[in-house]
Formats: C-alpha cells, sequence, structure tokens
C-alpha cells in the first residue's frame, strides 16, 4: 500500500495536502479505498460549505455500506471534484489523484500524522 | 425468463372470475380501453408463476440463517386464519359494530404483545420495522415537546446499531450522536455517560445486540438516559432471543417496535407485507397513532389518544398481518414464547460451537439468538472473502447467512438458525461451511468462480450500482 511522505494523515483515513498556508486539498486513503471496497457513489459537499475538524462533510458508498468521510480541518469548501460524482471508482483507482475538495480559510486542523505513522497506525 | 405480458396470444385467456352477482351500473368515468392484461391461458399461467417460484429461495425450500432477519418458518395454520372470510370480507369503513370480531384481534394481539414486551399500549399501524421506529421516535418527540422540553435535539445510536436507526433519527428530525462499542461488543457506559445531556432527547438500542450478545449493563445504561431527561428506545425488530423470556420494558425501555414479520412469524422478505408494531410505556400511550381499539360494556370500538400524533398509515396497518401474528402468540402460548426463544439461542450457540472448530468468531461465546463469525484470517491465508464463502453455499441450496454487517466487523457473516431448524439440518450446514473452509484453502478459485449451479452466476454487483438499468427491455 502507498502512503507519499509529503501528504498528511488522519486517524479517519483522509490524506491532506497542502497548497499554502490556509488551503488544503483532502481525499481518502489507499487504505480506506481497500478496506470499503468497490465505490459506487459519493455525495460531495457544496462549494461554500463550511466544514468542522473531525465532523462528517462528504458520504461515500460502497457495494458493503455507506460510510462518512470526515474533515480533516476547519475551513470552506473552495472547489470539489465534479469528475468523481460520475467516475467514483477513481477514489480506489488513484486514492491520491482522486482529490475529493479543495478547502481554503482553514483554520484549524484535526489530529494529522505523518506516513510513517499513519502506516504505524493502521498496522495496529 | 419471458415475462408474463411478453408470453402467449391475443386470444388466450382464461375464467377465472365467478359471475357478477350485483347488479351492473355504467361509472360516470368509466374506462373507455380495456386493461392491458396478459393473454395466456390458466396452464401457461400457472407454469409461469411455478417457473417463476423454482428460481428463488425461501425458507421452505432450504435453510435460511439471514443473521438480524429471523428467517423462520411460518406455519401454514396462520394462513388459515388469516384467510377466515370474517376478516378477509370485509371493508375498512364499515361500521365498526359489524367488525367486532376484527377489533377483539387487535385488542387481543395488543394486550399480548404488551405482556410480551413489558409495554401498556400498542399500535398496528406501522408497516415495517423502519416505519416502527420512526413512529416511536415521533412518540419520544411528542413527549419532549408536550413538556415544552424543546432543547432535546440528539438521539444516542451505537455504532454497532442498524443502520436504520440512525436514518430514522434523522427522518424524525434529529441529530445522531454514534457512541462506540467496547471490545465485547456492548455499550460502553462511560461513553455513554460522557454523551448524554441537557440536549438527548434519546437512545436507541438493540439488546441483545447485532453481534448477538445481551448487553449486562442495561439497567445502567437506561438509568443513565433517564437521569440526562432523554427516553429509551428498544429496536425490538429481532425478539427471538429474548420473548417470553426477559421483558425490554423490564430492562428501562419506554419505547419498542417489533417486526412481526420477524419474530411472531408472518412472511417475511421479498414481499410481506411487514407490521412494525409499536409499543410504549402508559406516559407515552396519549401519544400513539390513531385510531386504537377500546373496550366497554357494549363491545369493541375505535377511539383517538388525548394527544395522538396522527396517522402513520392508512386504516390499522397490514391488518392480516396481526391476524397471523396473534395466531402464533395463541399456538405457542406462554409456555411456547419462551420455549421457542431458549430454542433460537440454543440451536445459534450449537451451530458457533461447531463452526468454530475452523473459523473465528467476533466475539467469545456463548452467543445469544445468532453470532457474528470474521473471516479476516481466512482471506489473508487463502484469498478467499466472507462474499465467496457465502457464493459458495448457494450452489449447496444454503441461502447465504448475513455479510459484511455489523460494519464493525470485518469480513464478517452473521448466522442466525432460529428455532424452526432440526439438529440434522444443522449438522448438513455446517459441515457444508467446513468443507467449504478446506475447498478455500485447497482451491479458491473454486470459491472465487461460486456460484455455478444457480440460475444466475455471481452478480456484477459493482457494475449494477454503477450502471444501474431500472426499465427493462423485452428481448
Amino acid at each position: 500500500m502507498n502512503f507519499p511522505a509529503e501528504l498528511k494523515y488522519s486517524k479517519d483515513h483522509e490524506w491532506v495536502k497542502t497548497i499554502d498556508e490556509t488551503t488544503v486539498l483532502v481525499g481518502i486513503t489507499d487504505f480506506a479505498q481497500s478496506e470499503l471496497g468497490d465505490l459506487v457513489f459519493i455525495n460531495l459537499p457544496q462549494p461554500g460549505d463550511e466544514v468542522t475538524a473531525e465532523e462528517s462533510f462528504c458520504d461515500v458508498e460502497s457495494v458493503k455500506a455507506v460510510s462518512d468521510v470526515m474533515s480533516p480541518c476547519t475551513g470552506v469548501v473552495a472547489e470539489v471534484n465534479g469528475e468523481l460524482e460520475d467516475e467514483p471508482q477513481m477514489l480506489n483507482e488513484d486514492p491520491y489523484g482522486a482529490w475529493i475538495a479543495k478547502i481554503s480559510d482553514v483554520t484549524a486542523f484535526g489530529e494529522l500524522m505523518t506516513a510513517q505513522e499513519y502506516e504505524a497506525f493502521i498496522a495496529k | 425468463m419471458k415475462l408474463i405480458f411478453e408470453k402467449g396470444a391475443p386470444g388466450q385467456h382464461l375464467t377465472l372470475l365467478p359471475a357478477c352477482d350485483v347488479p351492473e351500473v355504467t361509472l360516470s368515468n368509466a374506462r373507455t380501453e380495456p386493461l392491458d392484461l396478459p393473454h395466456v391461458s390458466e396452464t401457461e399461467l400457472t407454469r409461469h408463476y411455478t417457473a417463476l417460484a423454482k428460481r428463488v429461495h425461501g425458507v421452505n425450500d432450504g435453510f435460511y440463517p439471514l443473521g438480524s432477519c429471523t428467517m423462520k418458518y411460518n406455519p401454514k395454520i396462520n394462513e388459515d386464519m388469516a384467510n377466515l372470510p370474517g376478516f378477509t370480507q370485509i371493508h375498512p369503513l364499515q361500521g365498526e359494530e359489524t367488525v367486532q370480531g376484527c377489533l377483539e384481534v387487535l385488542h387481543e394481539s395488543e394486550k399480548l404483545l404488551c405482556e410480551v414486551t413489558g409495554m401498556n399500549a400498542m399500535t398496528f399501524q406501522p408497516a415495517a420495522g423502519a416505519h416502527g421506529e420512526f413512529t416511536g421516535l415521533l412518540l419520544i418527540k411528542a413527549y419532549h415537546t408536550h413538556r415544552q422540553d424543546t432543547g432535546r435535539t440528539k438521539i444516542i445510536v451505537p455504532d454497532s446499531a442498524h443502520g436504520t436507526n440512525p436514518a430514522s433519527a434523522v427522518m424524525a428530525g434529529y441529530t445522531v450522536v454514534n457512541v462506540p462499542s467496547s471490545p465485547d461488543g456492548c455499550v460502553d457506559v462511560e461513553a455513554l455517560r460522557a454523551a448524554v445531556g441537557p440536549d438527548t432527547a434519546g437512545l436507541m438500542l438493540t439488546n441483545p445486540n447485532t453481534v448477538g450478545i445481551f448487553d449486562r449493563n442495561i439497567l445502567e445504561i437506561t438509568r443513565i438516559v433517564h437521569d440526562a431527561g432523554g427516553l429509551c428506545y428498544y429496536d425490538g425488530a429481532n425478539l427471538n432471543a429474548v420473548m417470553g423470556v426477559v421483558r425490554p420494558g423490564d430492562m428501562g425501555f419506554d419505547v419498542i417496535h417489533l417486526n412481526l414479520h420477524k419474530t411472531f412469524s408472518t412472511p417475511h422478505g421479498g414481499g410481506g407485507p411487514g407490521a412494525g408494531a409499536v409499543g410504549c410505556k402508559e406516559f407515552l400511550a396519549q401519544f400513539l397513532p390513531g385510531p386504537m381499539v377500546a373496550k366497554d360494556e357494549k363491545g369493541y370500538h375505535f377511539t383517538v389518544p388525548a394527544h395522538s400524533i396522527g396517522r402513520v398509515k392508512n386504516f390499522c396497518g397490514n391488518f392480516a398481518v396481526v391476524v397471523r401474528a396473534l395466531t402464533y402468540v395463541l399456538t405457542l402460548g406462554r409456555e411456547g414464547i419462551p420455549e421457542a426463544a431458549k430454542n433460537a439461542v440454543l440451536n445459534a450457540n450449537y451451530m458457533m460451537k461447531k463452526l468454530g472448530e475452523k473459523y473465528a468468531m467476533a466475539y467469545a461465546g456463548p452467543c445469544m439468538h445468532e453470532f457474528v463469525m470474521t473471516l479476516v484470517d481466512l482471506k489473508e491465508a487463502t484469498g478467499v472473502s466472507a462474499m465467496d464463502i457465502a457464493k459458495g453455499l448457494l450452489d449447496h441450496g444454503i441461502h447465504p447467512p448475513t455479510m459484511y454487517f455489523p460494519l464493525i466487523v470485518h469480513e464478517a457473516l452473521m448466522i442466525e438458525p432460529t428455532e424452526t431448524e432440526s439438529q440434522e439440518t444443522m449438522d448438513e450446514v455446517c459441515q457444508v461451511f467446513l468443507d467449504l473452509w478446506d475447498l478455500a484453502h485447497e482451491n479458491p478459485q473454486a470459491l472465487h468462480d461460486a456460484p455455478t449451479k444457480t440460475p444466475v452466476r455471481r452478480l456484477d454487483e459493482v457494475g449494477a450500482a454503477r450502471n444501474p438499468v431500472l426499465r427493462y427491455n423485452a428481448g
């Protein structure tokens, strides 16, 4: 399984990519997509939505279950990856390319780990 | 397979309708085009539905251990009773004095099922389990609103709950607060204590829970919620482990729903119709949907509770289902009801022990009416998943158990044999499970390819979900 070193990871299995001091890209990790199985639907947030760290801001559906995606930070949804609506399988095929949302005006982060820490976390 | 509408030819017909015995009248808005009915003979009609019936699997075909669903045998006497002309040749709008027997059925069913659950009043209007949950939550809401206690906006649901619980809470206008389970699958009491507060409207709980374990802290759990000013809702969809043994009312619950189509042996799955009866304690009876049935010296009559939340379904719900459930309760009686529950628990433990020879259990036993296996190790060792084992069972004429539920267990298979299976049947089924375990190690590909003997092979669930075809195209 792949965990790029330049990303940060939450215990709810989201990755965070820093764009600038107050803007990040968010997606789900390779581990998350592998646990969820084939994804068939995503319920994206709306641009302009205010999101809170460690609270649900999106949900994804696999043939097994619907799961909440927790926001790793507090901020405002600037942009969403609309392509995922038609092709949710991108989350399985390329979890780090298939970003879910760009979040701006970030004021706080939840607890985040490095790639190494995250790998140790999921190994438990 | 062709649809019935694609069979036959114009001119073919059958004469099942009796001669008209009432004066014919012409309606002002009568249809001008004939009904689009199939043109088939009685022979062809019979063969069509027999062919369809052969392609499905029900409790009458074989073992059906669908955990949390209680696929038990439905005694045929239930059908005989529900088909009595006094129950079938009636109209819901006729005068109550002409349907005293039907009202008595509702009144008796309420009395007996309240006795089983430890409740004081019960409505039979909700059409199924989730509808019952929704109705029960509306009772809780009506209670708080009636007391002008309007700050209670949250319903607490453990993470092992049925998915319908949080969904019903949201439908009823509540925010859902999840509390985690402790390692033994029960409610984490300290987490619950931390979660309750002046905004707690109530708690929704299943006990025994969805992993088949009776929560031994139940009295403390309901006390914590009551002390915070909330009410306790019992998801009694599946009462099979405890009916006649312990009562949710005595555990401290205020509202309950029962799926008559699970525990009380009425038709279930693929058609139903269901019935999600909702029972409550005396102080909530004033909010129940109307009409209810009451009895006085002149007989039975309809009555609407003082602060009723209103109707949740037309008339009295799926009345004929209630007739079947009452038949079941009266057939089993005071001794038979707890005996059925005890046998359901015994059967589950019997299978758990036998399968435990090879399969890993998610929680140590003993279990209640069902148990959960986790196939994580098998998948790691052989690549064979819970899904593959489930598909392998199909080739042996066995309906797969519940898969991938509860969500807190990985590669879960949840088995509920119910009390209506014999030891011989369970022995055969256990042997199939154990053989499949061996097959997984010897020839995993055989299980990836299963099923091979069913009318359709493995279905592309992902393709169906991503590109659903919702319209039937002939040919």
